[in-house]
């Protein structure tokens, strides 16, 4: 089975990821690769079996809500990109 | 005598206390080494010379105030995906090349704390994704042994820094076998911790249920020490184990009777490299010498599923930790005007080929309508291989197999074909998808190239691979056989 474009292109605006045409025409050939060597799967008989979410079992791990000592605005902001008055400046999300 | 920078930890502790040797004539001796061989070699993504000299000094001084910790002042390498406060950590990606982070990883802490030294930061495949270490955005790194081969990967920096005497420990992380597979092609010793053992806070994530942080050395006891220092619990990584660390340093008996050792038979495949198939018979054959009873009728059934299941969960996994770079926290960011646009060309041109790959097969797993067919299926098929080392492991204590089914590929071997380079790894993912600890140590030599072994125990018998480890370790000294830089 080999990806359609339109899936590809599909599944990069999912992800939010730009693809060239190149880009595209690779990732129909080996994304439809790895997903035929998947067809293995098929025969595993995995009737009633619980899936595993996680290898290790915790559930609810909690603590005691109290105030401990955070990094300063200047230091977490140091990083951005863009910034304006100690926030991080985003591009218009509402016309 | 031994060159200063192929020092084993425990040496380098004696030598140290001696009075003979200071800390900065070591850290200065692994500097020298570095600039001789790092040319070739290419370990380090940002190398910290000056930062070194400066916590050699510092360590200097606690030593004279008598201070035991058998680290301090050990020069080491960190894997480029660990936090390191005011020092750049990239995962080799251009994503995160000019990222500066403003708190120490967990691990990073612990080994300031007990002093060691850090030489630099390693090269990798981009955020741990691959095999070789040719997936960095910057430049491959080479294997010690052979430098037209590849170290392996992702922790390909890691290894064959420590490989090259470029330090004496380093930190690895192994999602799929990222610690164990290179380690094994460098010719080291590489431990990928029980799941929880070791904080993965302040570690850049890849695949989160599988994702370990776990010491890589040229010693099997180096590698406790290392455990020793960065594992056990913090409330910082709500994964981490809530459970005192063991006293590692009781495991090392140079005999392995009373033991119960098994060889599964799905990891000795009839596709298996025979110069792999030889070492591995042999290390076997001396593993029974030195006492222990060997079962070579352990099946572990669902083994075959393993690297499919795996290259399902752990993109999944990826491509939702990944949604994170989207060029306006922090990393690189695209200066287009519409933020749609700005977002998918920051992702389009921060993150590499392999990368891509990675998020567009996770997104599509669990995308609408493929989700029950893809990642639930592997979500079950990993409780089947969970349960195929559980039953293992009531007829033995820990199973014996090959790192990595071939000797160390060559540079560009398997880049045009990523099947082929997931398939490198079909030997140390069924350890992660079960969430137990594994060891790798030199098992031998094929042509000259390093093999690796691969002991696998149930969770938390750390202790017990490090023996069996150091019992075969001190019986074939293997580990003091050094590549020809």
């Amino acid at each position: 089975m080999k990806l359609s474009r339109e899936e590809v292109l599909h599944i990069a605006r999912l992800a939010r990821l730009g693809l060239t045409e190149e880009d595209v025409e690779r990732f129909r050939e080996q994304l439809s690769n790895i997903l035929d060597n998947f067809e293995v799967l098929k025969e595993v008989e995995s009737e009633g079996v619980p899936p595993t979410t996680h290898a290790v079992p915790l559930q609810n791990v909690l603590r005691e809500d109290e105030v401990a000592p955070s990094l300063p605005q200047d230091q977490v902001l140091a990083n951005a990109p863009r910034q304006e008055e100690g926030h991080f400046k985003v591009r218009p999300v509402l016309e | 005598m031994k060159e200063l920078y192929y020092l084993s930890i425990e040496e380098a502790y004696q030598l140290l206390r001696k009075k003979g040797v200071s800390i900065p004539e070591l850290v200065r001796a692994v500097q020298e080494r570095i600039e001789g061989v790092e040319g070739r070699v290419r370990a380090f993504v940002t190398p910290t010379p000056e930062l070194a000299l400066k916590q050699a000094e510092e360590a200097q001084k606690r030593l004279k105030e008598g201070e035991g910790n058998s680290l301090l002042g050990i020069p080491a390498a960190i894997k480029d995906n660990m936090c390191t406060r005011s020092i750049r950590t990239t995962c080799s990606s251009r994503m995160l090349e000019d990222f500066i982070p403003p708190y120490d990883a967990t691990v990073v802490g612990r080994l300031k704390g007990v002093g060691a030294v850090m030489m630099g930061k390693t090269n990798m495949d981009e955020f741990a994704m691959g095999s070789s270490t040719e997936n960095s955005a910057f430049f491959p790194t080479h294997n010690p042994w052979d430098l037209s081969r590849v170290p392996g990967g992702s922790s390909g920096g890691s290894a064959a820094a420590v490989a090259a005497g470029e330090a004496l420990f380093a930190l690895g992380s192994d999602t799929g076998g990222s610690i164990r597979q290179p380690a094994g092609f460098c010719g080291i010793v590489g431990l990928k911790p029980t799941y929880g053992l070791v904080s993965r806070y302040g570690l850049v994530a890849f695949a989160s249920s599988l994702d370990q942080i776990g010491p890589m050395a040229r010693t099997v006891k180096d590698c406790a020490f290392v455990l020793q220092a960065i594992g056990g619990h913090d409330p910082s990584d709500s994964t981490s184990l809530a459970l005192p660390l063991p006293d590692y340093t009781r495991a090392f008996i140079p005999d392995l009777k009373g033991l119960r050792l098994g060889v599964p038979k799905e990891f000795f495949p009839p596709g298996l490299e025979a110069g792999v198939e030889k070492v591995m018979r042999q290390a076997v054959k001396k593993l029974e010498e030195l006492g222990a009873e060997v079962d070579w009728d352990i099946s572990l059934p669902h083994t075959r599923y393993a690297l499919a299941a795996y290259y399902i969960l752990a993109p999944s996994e990826a491509s939702a930790n990944l949604a994170r770079y989207d060029g306006v926290k922090y990393g690189f960011s695209d200066m287009a005007p519409e933020m749609w646009q700005a977002m998918e060309r920051t992702r389009q041109f921060g993150f590499g080929p392999e990368v891509k790959r990675r998020i567009m097969l996770g997104t599509y797993a669990l995308s609408k309508g493929y989700y029950d067919a893809y990642y639930l299926k592997a979500q079950k098929v990993r409780t089947l291989i969970r349960q195929d080392l559980d039953q293992a492991f009531q007829r033995c204590q820990a199973l014996i197999t090959p790192t990595s089914p071939t000797v160390p590929f060559r540079l560009g071997e398997k880049l045009a074909d990523p099947v082929q380079m997931y398939l490198s790894d079909v030997f140390t993912i069924p350890v992660n998808i079960a969430a137990v600890p594994a060891l790798t140590l030199p098992a031998g030599f094929a042509d000259n190239l390093p093999v690796g072994m691969q002991i696998i125990g149930p969770p938390l018998s750390e202790e017990l691979l490090f023996r069996t480890g150091f019992a075969y370790e001190q019986a074939t000294g293997h580990h003091l056989r050094r590549p020809l830089l």
